[in-house]
């Protein structure tokens, strides 16, 4: 997974996403703004997978793997990565 | 970067209205340099133009004859205020005085007034006329666009592009027409207006970024700030924006700068399609109203035309400049005596700093 682009994000503590690179602003809530700090640092999706479980207490790890999916695709749709 | 102007420079452009110059915020860029020592006085058409009455803003101000009453009356008007204020540069910021200064800058060089622009070749060549050969020159794309003189092209080229259309006038005005009677009512307005040619171009849809840089006039970039408009008025002017370090902006500027070899400012408006595709839809010959922007950012290009116009020595490469930068504009009533207006109406002439109401 290219995540070069979304490395160049700038991501507040509250969840607001500014691309440098098109000015483009987003807002996000805190399940994604955990996967999108994990992405930033290389993270595999296990290790995505073991955040989320921890820091929501979520253990039903199927639906976890198919959200941290949706996500992805989202992402990619929107170009962070590829 | 030098901040430690001195000099007398002077600044046209200062109405700022809700279709702003570019004058008050270049003159602000000035003001605010590190260091700045220099005098700034401001030139505009009207004893109301709105940067007169800014606080802390000018050292002076004065009033020019229209363009329109003729390139003598300028020069002697920009003689006599050399002669009043002691001016040592010249930053024009309007596109209707740019021919006009041009043609003049020998002889304002030998009065001892310097300017920072193009040669008319290059003023020529970003005309909107011209904007479909000079990107192919220069290797970038425009939308489909035709310069025409008489409304009778219109259905054909709407029948061939579609509709909207982007309606413009040879000067300012930009205008989105959704149907032919539409863009033939758009190019009347702009006739009446701004004289011929009129341009009518195919609507580029996608975001608007702007990209605000400054020529060395050898073909090299000295700076370069990109940006995108966050919101528009009515009018479809900038009032909020945000830099953005595009490479792709950034290149296509650094492109048109090369291929003119332009020297002074200069601001490109850009299409940015949510393919990445780039379009250039216009480019401006001068600052852009949001030029203070540049500054804010880290890159202060009102103040290397300063430089280059007084003969200073200015950066050949500006430092990188900061994305996330914003502006947000504001209207708010300055507040004045009636002296600052007494003077301009009575004499053409503002002497002292602005905004002095004791």
């Amino acid at each position: 997974m290219d995540t070069s682009r979304l490395r160049e994000l700038a991501i507040s503590d509250a969840g607001f996403v500014f691309d440098p690179t098109t000015g483009h602003t987003f807002n996000v809530n805190a399940t994604a703004l955990l996967l999108l700090r994990a992405l930033k640092e290389n993270a595999g999706s296990g290790r995505m997978l073991t955040d989320l479980a921890e820091a929501f207490e979520v253990d039903h790890e199927h639906d976890l793997a198919r959200d941290i999916e949706e996500f992805l695709s989202q992402l990619r749709e929107h170009g962070l990565i590829r | 970067m030098n901040g430690g102007l001195s000099g007398t420079i002077a600044v046209t452009g200062v109405n700022a209205t809700d279709n702003p110059a570019p004058g008050v915020p270049v003159a602000r860029s000035l003001r605010d340099a590190p260091g700045f020592c220099g005098r700034i006085i401001g030139l505009g058409y009207d004893p109301l133009d709105s940067g007169f009455y800014a606080s802390g803003l000018l050292d002076g101000g004065a009033i020019l004859p229209y363009p329109s009453v003729g390139r003598d009356a300028l020069r002697h008007a920009l003689l006599s205020i050399r002669d009043q204020f002691g001016i040592n540069a010249l930053l024009p910021n309007l596109d209707s005085e740019l021919r006009a200064v041009i043609t003049m800058a020998d002889e304002l060089r030998e009065a001892g007034i310097g300017t920072c622009l193009p040669d008319l070749n290059a003023l020529e060549r970003v005309s909107k006329a011209q904007l479909p050969r000079l990107s192919a020159a220069a290797g970038l794309r425009v939308p489909e666009s035709e310069a025409l003189t008489t409304p009778d092209g219109l259905p054909k080229f709407i029948k061939r592009v579609g509709l909207p259309v982007v309606v413009k006038g040879p000067y300012y005005g930009a205008y989105v027409a959704h149907s032919e009677a539409d863009a033939i009512a758009a190019f009347r307005n702009f006739e009446s207006t701004w004289g011929l040619p009129v341009i009518v171009q195919a609507f580029a849809s996608g975001d608007e970024y702007n990209v605000c840089a400054v020529g060395d006039g050898r073909g090299n970039t000295i700076g370069a700030v990109a940006m995108r408009k966050l919101l528009l008025t009515d009018k479809g002017k900038g009032w909020a924006g945000v830099t953005v370090v595009n490479p792709r902006l950034l290149s296509m500027t650094e492109a048109l700068i090369g291929e003119l070899r332009w020297r002074g400012p200069l601001e490109v408006e850009a299409i940015l399609s949510s393919h990445d595709d780039v379009q250039v839809i216009e480019i401006n010959p001068r600052f852009p109203a949001w030029a203070y922007l540049t500054a804010a950012a880290g890159q202060n290009l009102p103040l290397v035309c300063a430089q280059m116009a007084l003969g200073e020595p200015a950066p050949s490469r500006l430092p990188a400049y900061a994305a996330g930068r914003m502006f947000v504009r504001i209207s708010l009533d300055q507040i004045s005596d009636l002296s600052t207006f007494a003077a301009l109406s009575a004499t053409g002439r503002l002497i002292g700093p602005t905004g002095d109401i004791s």
